[in-house]
């Protein structure tokens, strides 16, 4: 153990407290605590601890040596290297939220810029400095439409064809409210939206639902977002970013609240984290939303200068009375997103939404004349990820994909039953011609008894 | 610092008047000076709801603080006051006129009697 104190320091702050020995220090601790057998391995040099580190790390297989058609909710993009490069500055690289802001003008212009990506992405007003990531975004929503209504309206609607791991989230944040129900994501409304429309009433805060929805179709809300307004509800729409270089945004939709995971904005899949959460909102909800907000304004001598505004709405001021106990944000992810998307321009994105959209629809119509497979909701439009379905279980056809180096997709039964032997595939700009052919020839060779 | 005399108060910085049985309640002149600009108003209930004395009226946001308006008296909330929503600065203006937040039908004009008379209020301001 590396501890900085010389032997020296250690007598002199021993003498200091009046004991002789350090392990004086633990008399408090019953004696057969004091120094239990902790079972632990041999010792090992940092030389022999790398070594066996990477010798587990390298049983993961990666995006790098597999071919991967998995997305639901995480997505493999190209990252450009100016994006790792610029956020390895040492300016940016230590920063973590700032606590005195504005001495931070660098840190709070790139939030800034963030937030104004968000809204012109969104079509929103108004983009807080962003939250942990998508899941906990979409339940910050959730308590935002709760206490606009200061808890008199008892029900959110959740599509069923929001992300699974979404619904669990909010239901985790909001578990201590027993008066609350959260509803519409159950099999019997199951996914068709019509079924969740119906239930639609004036005791709901807010319906949400995803765009395109967690098995990347898009759906037409303008029912929806109607029948929610007309009984005073509000709508929330996580988003996939990506899909809106080519999609109408949320805001034009008439969502209240549009949320999302920013991950596919320039940030590497690293195993599930950190990813970034982004959360924006229309102005009436200004100052109902959560997290951190930096506004432009001008100093004393009318230079240009960045501030945190708005924060009286925030924990640290309002204590208990805040509605989230949000009050941080994450900064070098906001950061990586910002610089993706300053990085590829208007119409670089554009670019890379309509290759994800072109090469996913590539896809579904080469493996829909396999035999043995159909592409699921055929008559809903899609963005960069489909359903198949195969005569074989899914489990057997992820075996056989992953022995020829091909993460096949999302084994969706397991969240949705209704959905057996259903594969859901999600396909980025990364993903090539040949890669595709190469999977169906794949698939060709699937036996189908 | 104003303080009427024909007004109630209580520490926590609200006003109430009654007349008819009818509870007029704002923030007072000390009170809207300690805020200093108000910027925006949220009221924690509607016309209709049952309050008691102690349960939180409003959310007044000043540009450098953020205060809870504390109900005074228990009753009925008969109207809120829609004018310091659209233009919060009427507080700073006119905490005792234009500026009152909501009328509430007074379910016991007893709870007035543990409430601070205007010379106890201004003694109690002065001492802060």
């Amino acid at each position: 153990m590396f501890t900085p104190h010389t032997i020296h320091d250690v007598e002199v702050m021993l003498k200091s407290i009046g004991v002789e020995k350090i392990e004086d220090l633990f008399q408090e601790i019953p004696e057969q605590f004091r120094y239990p057998d902790l079972s632990l391995a041999p010792r090992l040099t940092e030389m022999e601890a790398v070594a066996e580190l990477e010798n587990i790390a390298s049983a993961n297989g990666t995006t790098k040596e597999f071919l991967s058609f998995l997305g639901a909710g995480a997505y493999d993009h190209y990252i450009p290297a100016a994006v790792d490069n610029l956020l390895q500055r040492g300016e940016f690289y230590t920063a973590y939220t700032p606590y005195q802001p504005e001495i931070s003008q660098g840190t709070l212009q790139a939030i800034f810029e963030f937030q104004s990506l968000i809204c012109r992405l969104t079509g929103m007003d108004v983009s807080n400095a962003s939250h942990y990531d998508g899941a906990t975004a979409a339940a910050e929503a959730v308590i935002l439409a709760t206490g606009h209504f200061r808890n008199k309206r008892k029900k959110v609607l959740l599509s069923r064809a929001l992300n699974p791991q979404y619904r669990q989230t909010i239901r985790t944040y909001m578990q201590t409210d027993g008066s609350l129900q959260i509803l519409g994501d159950d099999a019997e409304t199951g996914i068709d939206i019509k079924n969740l429309i119906a239930q639609i009433d004036n005791n709901t805060a807010l319906v949400m639902v995803q765009y395109p929805d967690f098995f990347g179709r898009i759906i037409d809300y303008k029912e929806l977002v109607e029948t929610a307004h007309a009984n005073g509800a509000l709508v929330a729409m996580a988003v996939n970013p990506t899909a809106l270089g080519l999609l109408t945004p949320p805001g034009d939709l008439g969502a209240d609240i549009a949320l999302g995971e920013g991950q596919p904005l320039g940030i590497p899949l690293s195993f599930g984290g950190p990813y970034l959460g982004f959360f924006a909102v229309k102005d009436a909800l200004l100052r109902k939303i959560a997290g951190r907000l930096v506004g432009q304004t001008v100093d004393a001598e009318g230079k240009l200068a960045y501030v945190l505004t708005l924060t009286a709405r925030e924990q640290h001021i309002r204590r208990e009375k805040a509605s989230s106990n949000i009050c941080s944000n994450q900064g070098l992810m906001t950061l990586a997103a910002t610089i993706y998307l300053s990085v590829l321009g208007k119409h670089g994105f554009r670019q890379v939404s309509n290759l994800c959209y072109q090469k996913a629809h590539y896809a579904a119509e080469q493996i829909s004349s396999i035999h043995g497979f159909e592409v699921m909701f055929p008559e809903t439009p899609f963005f960069h990820e489909f359903v198949i379905r195969s005569e074989q279980p899914v489990d057997e056809l992820l075996e056989h994909l992953l022995d020829h180096d091909i993460f096949g997709g999302y084994k969706l039964e397991n969240d949705y039953p209704e959905l057996q032997n259903c594969l859901m595939l999600a396909v980025t700009e990364k993903i090539s011609r040949e890669d595709i052919d190469y999977l169906c020839n794949i698939l060709g060779e699937v036996d189908h008894d | 610092m104003l303080v009427p005399q024909e007004f109630k108060y209580q520490k926590t910085d609200e006003w109430v008047k009654i007349v008819d049985g009818v509870a007029t309640i704002g923030i007072t002149d000390y009170a809207q000076d300690a805020l200093s600009d108000v910027v925006f108003v949220e009221f924690a209930v509607d016309p209709d709801d049952e309050i008691s004395a102690g349960d939180s009226l409003a959310t007044i946001e000043s540009v450098k603080a953020a205060a809870e308006v504390i109900f005074p008296v228990s009753g009925k909330v008969i109207e809120v006051n829609q004018a310091v929503v659209d233009a919060p600065e009427i507080l700073n203006d006119q905490p005792y006129g234009d500026g009152w937040l909501i009328k509430v039908q007074v379910a016991d004009e007893s709870e007035m009697d543990v409430l601070l008379d205007a010379a106890a209020y201004d003694a109690y301001c002065k001492d802060r």
